[in-house]
C-alpha cells in the first residue's frame, strides 16, 4: 500500500463549487411551476386549539391551497419512534412523536398548525397572517422539576404524569464505595439549552411527477435513506419511486438529522397531492422554534474517594429535558449517563435519569448529544475533590486515569447503540502530559498567575479531559467504480454537511487504486446512487462509511490485479497500481491505464466466463461490532475582567487521539469548528424561556454566536492510538472540540478569579450571568 | 400590495431588468429573478452575514435591502469573482488554507473581505478579525478563515507563497 495521500492535507475537492457560488443548496433548487409553503406556527406554548378560520387566508390572490390537520385525513399519523429504548432492565420510556399538523393542542411555541401553499413565498406568509387560530391557553410547562410535582399541567393528556422516561444503571456498589470513602463530594450541577443554528436553515423541496411516477425530495437531512423510506411507507409509494436528494448541506450539527420533522411530512405530501413541485425553506425565526434543540438537564451528583483523591465511585441523579416530544429516544441522556465516566476509572458508577416532557421544542441530539453533560458533571466534580483533598487539577486526573493495560474496557453499562459501554483502545497519560507541556501549566501556575495576580489582572488555567464514543454502527455501504476515463466514481449513503467527505473518502480510494484524490468523484447523499445506509450522526462518517468504502475500493484493486495479470501475464503479486496504471513492478512500460482496464472489464461482444461481474466495480458494506472511543485533553488560559466579568480566552490547546488520521487540515478543521460551538455553548448562547414557555431571544440579534473576535486561535496536537475495530484504525472527531469545552470555562474562570470557595455549577455563562454568581457568593 | 416597478441594474457586469414588488429583497432579487445562487440567505435580520454582495463596490446586506433599492447601480455578487477553473486569489487561499466547511457562509464572507483587502492590503490579523467580525461562520472557528484573509492578501499583493 503507498502512503501517497492517506495522512495528508489534500485541499479539498468540494471547494472549488462551494467557492464560487455554483454548489447546489436546497433552497437553490428552482423547478417550473413550482409553490411555496408557509406555516402558521402556535404562539402558545401550550394550548388547546378550539377553531381555525381560513377564510380570510383562501381569498388571497395567489393562495393556492390552505391546509390544517383535518385535511390531511389518514396521512395524519404521528411521525415514527426513530430510536427504540435500549435494552436497559427497567427502563420506562413513554413515546410520543410530533405530528405534521397539530390537531387538537399544541405542545411548544413554533409548532406548526396551518400550512399555507402559494405562487410565492411573500404571498403564503400574507395569507399565513390572516389565519385565525382561536386557542385555549394552558399552563405552559418550563422547568424541569416543577414538570414532575403532581400538579403541574400535563402535556400529553393520556400520560399520568410529565415523565417521558425513567432509567438506572448500575455498576459496582456504590454504597460500600460511600462508606469506604474519605471525602463525599457532591453537587448540584445544571446545563441550560442552546441551539445549533447551523447557518443554513433547513428546507424542503418535493416534486411529484404525475407522469413518470416518481417522487423527488430535495431535503437538508443528514440522513435521507431513512427519508426516503420513511416517505415511501407514508405515501404508500414503493421506495423506488422516491429519490431523496441531500446535496450541500449548510451545516448539519445533529439537529438535521431528525427525520421526520412535520414539514418533511407536510410538504411531499402537499405534491402529491397539487401534483406540483412545493418548496418550504425554514426561516431563521422559525429555525429558533421548529428545529430541535439540545442540552437542558439538573444533575444531582457525587463522588466518593480515597483520601490521596483515587475515585471510590460516582452517583449522579439527573432530570432531562425532553421537550414537547420524544422521538430520538433516550439517545441523548444514554449519552450523558455513559460519557459521565470519561477517561477515569470509577469502580462504582449508580445513574439515574428521568426525561421530562415540557413545552418547549424537541430535544434530539446537537454535536456533543449529551456528552457534555456527563463530561461537565464528571469534571466538576474532580475538581471540587481536588480543592477538598488538597491534590493539584491535574494530578487528581493523571490518578484515575485507566492505564493502558485497561483496554478493551468494559464499563458494564449499556450504551446509546445499545450494545455494552466498552472502550476498544486508549492510552490516556501521553495526551494529558502534551496537554499540559502545551499549555505550560506548571510555569503558569508558579510564575505566570502570581506575576499577573501581582499586575492585579486574574488569569487563570484549566484542563479537562473527555471521551467520545464514535462510529457507532449498524453499518453504511459504498459502491466504488473505476470508470473508463480512469476517473473512479465512489458513492456512499451518508450525508454531507461540510465535513470534507468528498475529499477524506476520495483519499481512502485514492490509497488502494493509486489514482489522483481529484480524480476521485464522491457523491453522497442521493438515495438513486445508493440506497443503503443510516446517516451522518454520532462522529460515524469517517469511521463506518469510510471503512465501507475502504472495503470497496480493496475489491476493485483486487479486480484490477486479477484482470491485469491476465492482460500481463504476470503474477497478481508482482503488480503495482501507479499514478492510474496497474503495471509490473519496476516495468514501467507494462503500464495499463485503469481506465483502459476498465473497458476492458466491460467488453460488448463475445462471451465471458459465467459468473463473470462486469467492469471494475465493487460495493460493499462496513458494521462495527461495536463504536470507537476517542479521547482527549483540552487546556486553557483565560483572563477574566474583575469588574465587567468578560472572559477573554487567552490559549486554548486541543490534545486529542482519534485514531488513524486520514487528513490532518480537515481533523483539525472539525476540532476547531467544534471548539467554537462549545465556546458558544460556554459564554455567549442560552436560549432564554419565561415562564410561559416563550422564547425571549429567538433572533440572531438576542441569540448570540461567536464571531471572529470571540473565537481564540486553538492549537492542536494528535496522538494516534488506532482502533482495532475497523480496517483503517479510525476513529470520529466531528464532536470532540465541542464536548468539554463547558467544564474547562468553568474550571478556568474560577481559577481566574482566584477564590478557592467560589464555584461555577452551570453553564452557559455570560458575563452578567457572572457578575450574579459572584455577587450571590459574595453575600 | 404595491405595484411592480421595473427596475434595471448591473450584476456581475451583465445588465439585468425586472419587474418586481417593491417590497421584494435584493437577495431574493439575486438568487430567484437573476438565478444567482451564490448569494445565500442565513438569518434575513442583517446579523449573519452569508448574503453580503458589492453594491457599487461596498459590502451590503443584500436581505436588508430591496430589489428596488439597486435600480440603476452596480452589484457584484460572488459569482463574479472567480470560476472553479480560476479561483480567484482570495478563494484559491480559501482553499489552500481549509478557510470553508459546509460553505454555507462562504460567499458573503469572501464578499466582504475583497472590499477590505482593496481598502488594507496588508492587514493584520487583529484587521482581519475585526473585518470578519459581521460574518458568523459555525463551521470553522474562523481561525482557517483569518489565515486564508491573511494568505489571500499576500497573494493579492503578488508576494509569492
Amino acid at each position: 500500500m503507498s502512503t501517497r495521500t492517506f495522512g495528508r492535507r489534500v485541499p479539498r475537492n468540494e471547494d472549488p463549487r462551494l467557492l464560487t457560488g455554483q454548489a447546489l443548496f436546497v433552497d437553490d433548487v428552482h423547478l417550473q411551476g413550482m409553490a411555496h409553503v408557509a406555516f402558521v406556527r402556535s404562539p402558545y406554548a401550550h394550548a388547546r386549539i378550539l377553531s381555525v378560520d381560513l377564510e380570510a387566508a383562501r381569498e388571497v390572490p395567489g393562495v393556492v391551497s390552505v391546509v390544517t390537520a383535518d385535511d390531511l385525513g389518514d396521512y395524519w399519523q404521528p411521525g415514527p419512534l426513530l430510536v427504540p429504548p435500549p435494552p436497559i432492565a427497567g427502563c420506562v420510556f413513554h413515546p410520543r412523536t410530533q405530528v405534521p399538523l397539530a390537531r387538537d393542542k399544541v405542545r411548544h411555541v413554533g409548532e406548526a398548525v396551518v400550512a399555507i401553499v402559494a405562487e410565492s413565498r411573500y404571498v403564503a406568509e400574507d395569507a399565513a397572517e390572516l389565519v385565525f387560530v382561536d386557542y385555549d391557553p394552558l399552563p405552559a410547562v418550563v422547568d424541569l422539576e416543577a414538570a414532575l410535582e403532581p400538579d403541574a399541567a400535563r402535556l400529553h393528556d393520556d400520560l399520568e404524569s410529565n415523565l417521558a422516561a425513567h432509567v438506572v444503571q448500575r455498576k459496582g456498589d456504590w454504597e460500600q464505595a460511600r462508606t469506604d470513602a474519605h471525602a463525599v463530594i457532591h453537587r448540584r450541577l445544571i446545563y441550560d439549552r442552546g441551539t445549533a443554528a447551523a447557518m443554513e436553515n433547513r428546507g424542503i423541496v418535493a416534486h411529484w411527477d404525475p407522469r413518470g411516477q416518481k417522487l423527488t425530495l430535495w431535503d437538508t437531512t443528514q440522513a435521507p435513506i431513512p427519508i426516503r423510506n420513511g416517505v415511501a411507507a407514508m405515501l404508500g409509494l414503493s421506495e423506488n419511486q422516491v429519490r431523496v436528494i441531500a446535496p450541500f448541506i449548510g451545516g448539519g450539527f445533529g439537529p438535521k438529522i431528525m427525520m421526520f420533522y412535520p414539514e418533511e411530512m407536510v410538504i411531499p405530501w402537499l405534491s402529491v397531492q397539487l401534483g406540483r413541485p412545493v418548496k418550504w425553506i425554514e426561516d431563521r425565526q422559525e429555525n429558533f422554534y421548529a428545529t430541535t434543540q439540545e442540552r437542558g438537564q439538573i444533575h444531582e451528583a457525587e463522588m466518593a474517594l480515597t483520601e490521596d483523591g483515587h475515585i471510590l465511585g460516582v452517583r449522579d441523579v439527573f432530570l432531562h429535558d425532553s421537550g414537547a416530544y420524544d422521538p430520538y429516544g433516550l439517545t441523548v441522556p444514554i449519552n450523558s449517563q455513559c460519557t459521565l465516566l470519561g477517561l477515569y476509572d470509577v469502580p462504582a458508577y449508580e445513574s439515574e435519569f428521568r426525561a421530562v416532557f415540557t413545552s418547549k421544542p424537541i430535544v434530539t441530539p446537537y454535536r456533543g448529544a449529551g456528552r457534555q453533560h456527563g463530561v461537565f458533571v464528571m469534571e466538576r466534580l474532580l475538581d471540587a475533590a481536588a480543592r477538598e483533598l488538597g491534590i493539584d487539577r491535574a494530578e487528581i486526573r493523571r490518578r484515575n486515569l485507566l492505564s493502558p493495560d485497561a483496554f478493551p474496557h468494559d464499563h458494564e453499562i449499556i450504551y446509546q447503540d445499545f450494545t455494552p459501554l466498552t472502550y476498544d483502545s486508549g492510552n490516556y497519560e501521553p495526551i494529558l502530559d502534551l496537554a499540559l507541556e502545551t499549555i505550560g501549566y506548571e510555569r503558569f501556575v508558579s510564575e505566570e498567575q502570581p506575576a499577573a495576580r501581582a499586575e492585579g489582572r486574574h488569569l487563570g488555567i484549566g484542563v479537562v479531559g473527555y471521551v467520545e464514543g464514535t462510529g457507532i454502527g449498524p453499518y453504511e455501504g459504498a459502491r466504488v467504480q473505476v470508470e473508463t476515463s480512469g476517473r473512479v466514481s465512489v458513492v456512499t449513503g451518508v450525508g454531507t454537511q461540510g465535513q470534507g467527505h468528498m475529499t477524506s473518502f476520495a483519499q481512502v480510494v485514492a490509497e488502494q487504486l493509486g489514482v489522483e484524490v481529484t480524480d476521485v468523484a464522491v457523491v453522497t447523499g442521493d438515495t438513486d446512487q445508493f440506497h443503503w445506509g443510516a446517516g451522518t450522526f454520532a462522529s460515524r462518517g469517517a469511521v463506518v462509511a469510510g471503512n465501507a468504502i475502504h472495503a470497496a475500493a480493496v475489491g476493485v484493486r483486487e479486480k484490477v490485479l486479477r484482470l491485469a495479470a491476465e492482460e500481463l501475464e504476470a503474477s497478481a503479486d508482482d503488480l503495482e497500481l501507479v499514478a492510474g496504471t496497474v503495471r509490473v513492478r519496476g516495468v514501467p512500460d507494462s503500464a495499463i491505464p485503469l481506465g483502459e482496464l476498465a473497458a476492458r472489464a466491460n467488453p460488448m461482444r463475445g462471451a465471458v466466463e459465467p459468473g463473470t461481474e462486469p467492469g471494475l466495480e465493487s460495493t460493499d458494506y462496513f458494521g462495527p461490532e461495536r463504536g470507537a472511543t476517542a479521547a482527549g485533553v483540552h487546556a486553557m488560559v483565560v483572563e477574566v475582567d474583575a469588574e465587567t466579568f468578560q472572559v477573554k480566552i487567552l490559549r486554548y490547546v486541543v490534545i486529542h487521539d482519534c485514531g488513524t488520521v486520514i487528513n490532518p487540515m480537515i481533523l483539525d478543521g472539525q476540532i476547531h469548528g467544534g471548539v467554537a460551538q462549545g465556546i458558544g455553548n460556554a459564554f455567549y448562547e442560552q436560549l432564554v424561556f419565561d415562564e410561559d414557555g416563550q422564547l425571549m431571544n429567538a433572533s440572531l440579534m438576542d441569540y448570540l454566536l461567536p464571531t471572529a473576535l470571540d473565537v481564540p486561535r486553538i492549537e492542536t496536537g494528535h496522538l494516534e492510538t488506532p482502533s482495532p475495530l475497523n480496517p483503517l484504525g479510525v476513529k470520529g472527531a466531528g464532536e470532540a472540540g465541542a464536548i468539554p469545552t463547558g467544564a474547562l470555562f468553568a474550571q478556568a474562570v474560577e481559577d481566574a478569579l482566584g477564590d478557592p470557595a467560589f464555584e461555577i455549577r452551570e453553564i452557559p455563562l455570560s458575563p452578567k450571568r457572572l457578575w450574579e454568581l459572584w455577587g450571590e457568593w459574595r453575600e | 400590495m404595491t405595484v411592480p416597478r421595473e427596475i434595471e441594474l448591473r450584476v456581475n457586469g451583465r445588465r439585468i431588468r425586472g419587474v418586481v414588488e417593491p417590497r421584494l429583497l435584493l437577495s431574493d432579487f439575486l438568487r430567484h429573478e437573476a438565478d444567482l445562487t451564490g448569494t445565500h440567505v442565513g438569518c434575513e435580520h442583517g446579523v449573519c452575514g452569508a448574503c453580503t454582495v458589492l453594491l457599487d463596490g461596498e459590502a451590503v446586506r443584500s436581505c436588508l435591502l430591496l430589489a428596488v433599492q439597486a435600480d440603476g447601480r452596480e452589484v457584484t455578487t460572488v459569482e463574479g469573482l472567480g470560476t472553479p477553473e480560476a479561483l480567484h486569489p482570495l478563494q484559491q487561499a480559501f482553499r489552500d488554507e481549509h478557510g470553508l466547511q459546509c460553505g454555507f457562509c462562504t460567499g458573503g464572507i469572501l464578499m466582504t473581505l475583497v472590499p477590505f483587502l482593496e481598502r488594507c492590503p496588508d492587514p493584520t490579523e487583529d484587521e482581519v478579525r475585526h473585518a470578519l467580525s459581521g460574518n458568523l461562520c459555525r463551521c470553522t472557528g474562523y481561525q482557517n478563515i483569518v489565515d486564508a484573509t491573511l494568505r489571500g492578501a499576500r497573494a493579492l499583493r503578488g508576494e509569492e507563497e
